[in-house]
């Protein structure tokens, strides 16, 4: 049974990471413009254009 | 075959009615040059993917922008005010655009390079109406780049405001981080307390449940030490004033369960609550997110200076040198164009004047002024060209001081909100029952169940669902609202809204439409010469009334008259096609002035004999006069207005003989109305205006309501913004916003249900983790359910639930 130990570290370290894409996620500025991202993959790029980032 | 419908009467590119279908490209028709000027400019660089993702995505583009008007961003000195960063090769800089509404303002805005290739990249920020340009400096310039933009009908709006405050708003994200690692820790907590809640021994062995233990401290110090500091924060910052506000019997709450866990689980008697803890902590979080959720592309505090220009022409030697505002001097000779606005105080030298000072005073008719007369600031220039001698600084205007007044500097004194008063007695009432079960069980010699009894108490009776129930509430009313365009700055104008007994409406641009009047005919027909006539001579004449009827008669092409003359403020005459015209006021016309109240009847004369009259009315905004007698009912309601009284008569038939409608007030005679009344009456007021002479009233009143037609416009300091299209819905947001205050009472009471039951455990001293853990979430997530589904139900029964 105290192999629920390991289970638990490893389960955290793996949830610990999730948490950390959150925090990057949002100091990245992803949450600041819920609008844009939405709507801008359903954009057609034209052949001569150059995608902007 | 398919056939293709071609509707002439709506602009393809802004969607505003056509009143006639000369301008036209192809098959498509446009109300004016201007947008048929825009489409050109994008169907020339394939840009009409523009029109395919949406209907009508344009602004309208009737007002010409002067060729010169952007010369000031060739300045050195205002180009880094402007500018986030250059090194000589990329600028980079951010612009706010009020105009985007729409995903093809977005495509188009993005695919900016393709209008002017000096663009490198251009990235929008759709919620805060900004876009972050980056540009070439060898290839086009900051003036050129915003002239672009104005050419496809996106100009940016630059102010000195912005100039001012260096425009990095970065937005708050320490919230979002607390939630997170609050969720993250109280999700991890909870399933390491699994163990504590299978209390049947040999499940799980005690060592382990040692160990899990210690990990569960270790996740709850984030929980404590940084997601809840704000709690804390909050209620030390009340206690120094001396103020029991709702945080600081839930900082108490979180602090006295946090010492408890921490004094069981190191002395192997127990487990501790600190799932719960970081539950609640949790929950209050989320709330709070959801009700100070900021609308980031509205400013409620723009004040005069974000509506100047940032520079106008200064004339140095017979050249115009664009200046900023805030370097001209008194003595300099500066030049203003049509629709613009003045900015200092001013004499003024060369051009026809004439002023429209709506804004600062709420008068419609434009004043005309001679050269040598003085110009105030805040007026704007209707007629051509103008040159003018300044003589005071824009800091010295009168304008600057009716800013600058004592009303903006103090600070309000905001009544104490509901929540707080019912918090305080809740404390009290817990902290009584702690005592009294403490006591209970000092006096049997218990005391271990003693301390465990306070404790407990202490932690269940929370009043955390308090809290709870007003920050979903709010923060539900609130979206409801906004996607009703009506924005509030701060959810405690909704419990303000739901106090008021008083509604003063300001008149011109309120009630009122800023543009259209109504201009209607009666007398003997006239035919289409006659009228083309009419039309002809009225050209000439600056009166606005004139104006109203030329375009009301909506001729296409006039004819020149040449043998006219005017008589200012009464009418104009003259010869055509060997006919004698006459237009004008009665007196005009008959004579003498007649004897009712009849200031915007123009009468008409062909030969002597009057044919018959144009009324023009101010046009009323629609369903205000349902709106009125529904708000007649329930409160008083008064009209007060800088205009004249023409229409006194039209007012005082919807409101009655009895309501207060008073004309010809200055923004100070508003300012003392409402002061008269809330300490003379002792009234709560609601004031509804729009421009700056209803600042001072807006700020003193209990809740000030700016209307606006768009939500680019000024908004003095006020509590909320209401879209022009909305204005007749007001009564039905003023029913919401007391429904407001009935749901959080409903569902707080509800969440007593759970406190009671929980207090029911924790007097007799046998409170388990197991009892706090579930009843902790139950609450709080009854608490969210009912607020969500009551303020959806009351929404939908005032007819706001818009999708």
């Amino acid at each position: 049974m105290s192999v629920i130990i390991v289970m638990l570290v490893g389960s955290l370290i793996i949830a610990g990471g999730f948490l950390i894409a959150f925090l990057w996620s949002v100091k990245d500025g992803q949450y600041d413009d819920e609008y844009s991202p939405a709507h801008r993959i359903l954009f057609d790029d034209t052949i001569k254009d150059k995608p902007i980032k | 075959m398919s056939v293709e419908i071609i509707d002439k009467s709506k602009c393809y590119h802004c969607g505003e009615n056509c009143t006639s279908d000369s301008i036209h490209l192809e098959n498509k028709y446009f109300c004016c040059d201007g947008c048929k000027l825009v489409y050109e400019i994008l169907s020339e660089n394939n840009l009409c993917t523009y029109y395919d993702l949406n209907n009508n995505p344009g602004v309208v583009q009737k007002i010409k922008i002067r060729e010169d008007k952007f010369a000031f961003l060739d300045d050195e000195g205002i180009q880094q005010k402007l500018v986030q960063f250059t090194d000589g090769k990329q600028t980079h800089l951010t612009l706010y655009l009020p105009q985007m509404h729409c995903s093809s303002c977005l495509w188009l805005l993005e695919n900016l390079h393709r209008v002017n290739q000096g663009v490198i990249s251009s990235k929008v920020n759709f919620v805060k109406k900004e876009v972050y340009l980056v540009f070439d400096t060898a290839k086009t310039s900051l003036r050129k780049v915003v002239e672009t933009l104005t050419a496809i009908g996106y100009e940016p709006h630059i102010s000195l405001q912005e100039l001012d405050s260096k425009n990095i708003r970065k937005t708050d994200k320490t919230r979002l981080y607390k939630v997170g690692i609050a969720g993250f820790c109280f999700a991890n907590i909870m399933m390491m307390s699994f163990p504590e809640y299978l209390v049947a021994d040999g499940v799980v062995e005690a060592n382990i449940r040692e160990v899990l233990k210690y990990f569960i401290v270790a996740f709850s110090l984030p929980v404590i030490f940084f997601s809840a500091t704000e709690f804390f924060e909050i209620a030390w910052k009340g206690l120094k004033h001396k103020f029991l506000n709702i945080d600081a019997p839930i900082a108490l709450a979180i602090a006295i369960t946090f010492g408890r866990s921490l004094y069981e689980i190191f002395s192997h008697t127990g487990a501790g609550y600190l799932d719960s803890m970081s539950g609640i902590v949790f929950f209050m979080l989320v709330g709070r997110i959801l009700q100070d959720k900021t609308y980031q592309s509205i400013s409620f505090d723009r004040d005069y200076k974000s509506f100047f220009p940032i520079a106008v022409n200064v004339v140095v030697d017979g050249k115009s040198i664009p200046t900023q505002i805030d370097k001209i001097k008194s003595g300099d000779i500066i030049q203003i164009y049509n629709n613009e606005l003045i900015p200092v105080d001013c004499i003024l030298s060369k051009g026809k004047a004439e002023i429209d000072y709506s804004f600062v005073s709420g008068e419609s008719l434009p004043v005309l002024k001679e050269p040598g007369e003085i110009i105030y600031a805040g007026g704007k220039q209707m007629a051509g060209a103008l040159e003018l001698l300044v003589v005071k600084e824009v800091s010295q205007s009168y304008l600057t001081n009716l800013w600058n007044r004592d009303v903006f500097k103090t600070k309000e004194e905001i009544p104490d909100s509901f929540i707080h008063v019912l918090s305080k007695y809740f404390t009290f009432l817990v902290l009584g029952i702690a005592a009294i079960a403490a006591t209970y069980w000092y006096m049997q010699g218990e005391n271990r169940l003693m301390w465990n009894t306070i404790t407990t108490v202490l932690i269940v009776a929370c009043p955390c669902a308090l809290l709870l129930s007003s920050t979903f509430t709010n923060g539900n009313i609130l979206r409801i609202l906004s996607k009703n365009k009506f924005y509030l700055r701060h959810p405690d104008v909704i419990e303000h809204i739901s106090n008021i007994n008083q509604l003063v409406f300001d008149k011109t641009g309120t009630i009122t439409q800023q543009s259209n009047v109504k201009v209607s005919y009666t007398g003997k027909t006239l035919n289409d010469s006659e009228q083309l006539n009419i039309a002809s001579l009225l050209a000439q004449s600056p009166h606005p009334l004139s104006k109203a009827i030329v375009e009301f008669l909506a001729k296409k092409e006039l004819i020149t008259v040449e043998n006219f003359k005017g008589t200012e403020g009464k009418g104009i005459e003259g010869w055509i096609e060997d006919k004698y015209y006459k237009v004008g006021s009665h007196e005009f016309i008959y004579g003498k002035s007649s004897q009712q109240q009849r200031n915007s009847v123009v009468y008409i004369m062909i030969d002597n004999d009057v044919k018959g009259e144009y009324k023009i009315v101010n046009n009323y905004r629609f369903g205000f006069n349902r709106l009125m007698q529904t708000l007649k009912d329930k409160f008083t309601v008064s009209v007060i207005s800088g205009d004249n009284d023409a229409e006194l008569s039209k007012l005082q038939a919807i409101l009655g003989k009895d309501a207060d409608i008073l004309f010809h007030q200055k923004p100070d005679d508003k300012l003392s109305y409402v002061q008269h009344l809330q300490q003379v009456k002792k009234k709560n007021v609601m004031m509804i205006g729009d421009g700056l002479n209803d600042a001072g009233a807006l700020k003193q009143s209990n809740v000030g309501i700016a209307i606006t037609e768009n939500s680019n416009n000024f908004s003095p300091a006020c509590d909320g913004i209401l879209d022009a299209t909305q204005f007749s819905n007001l009564d039905k947001f003023i029913e919401f916003a007391k429904s407001g205050k009935q749901i959080i009472l409903l569902s707080f009471v509800l969440s007593i249900l759970y406190n009671v039951i929980g207090l029911y455990f924790a007097v007799q001293g046998t409170l388990s983790p197991l009892i706090a853990a579930i009843l902790m979430p139950c609450s709080s997530i009854s608490i969210v359910l009912v607020t969500y589904g009551m303020s959806e139900l009351a929404a939908l029964k005032n007819g706001l639930n818009k999708t």
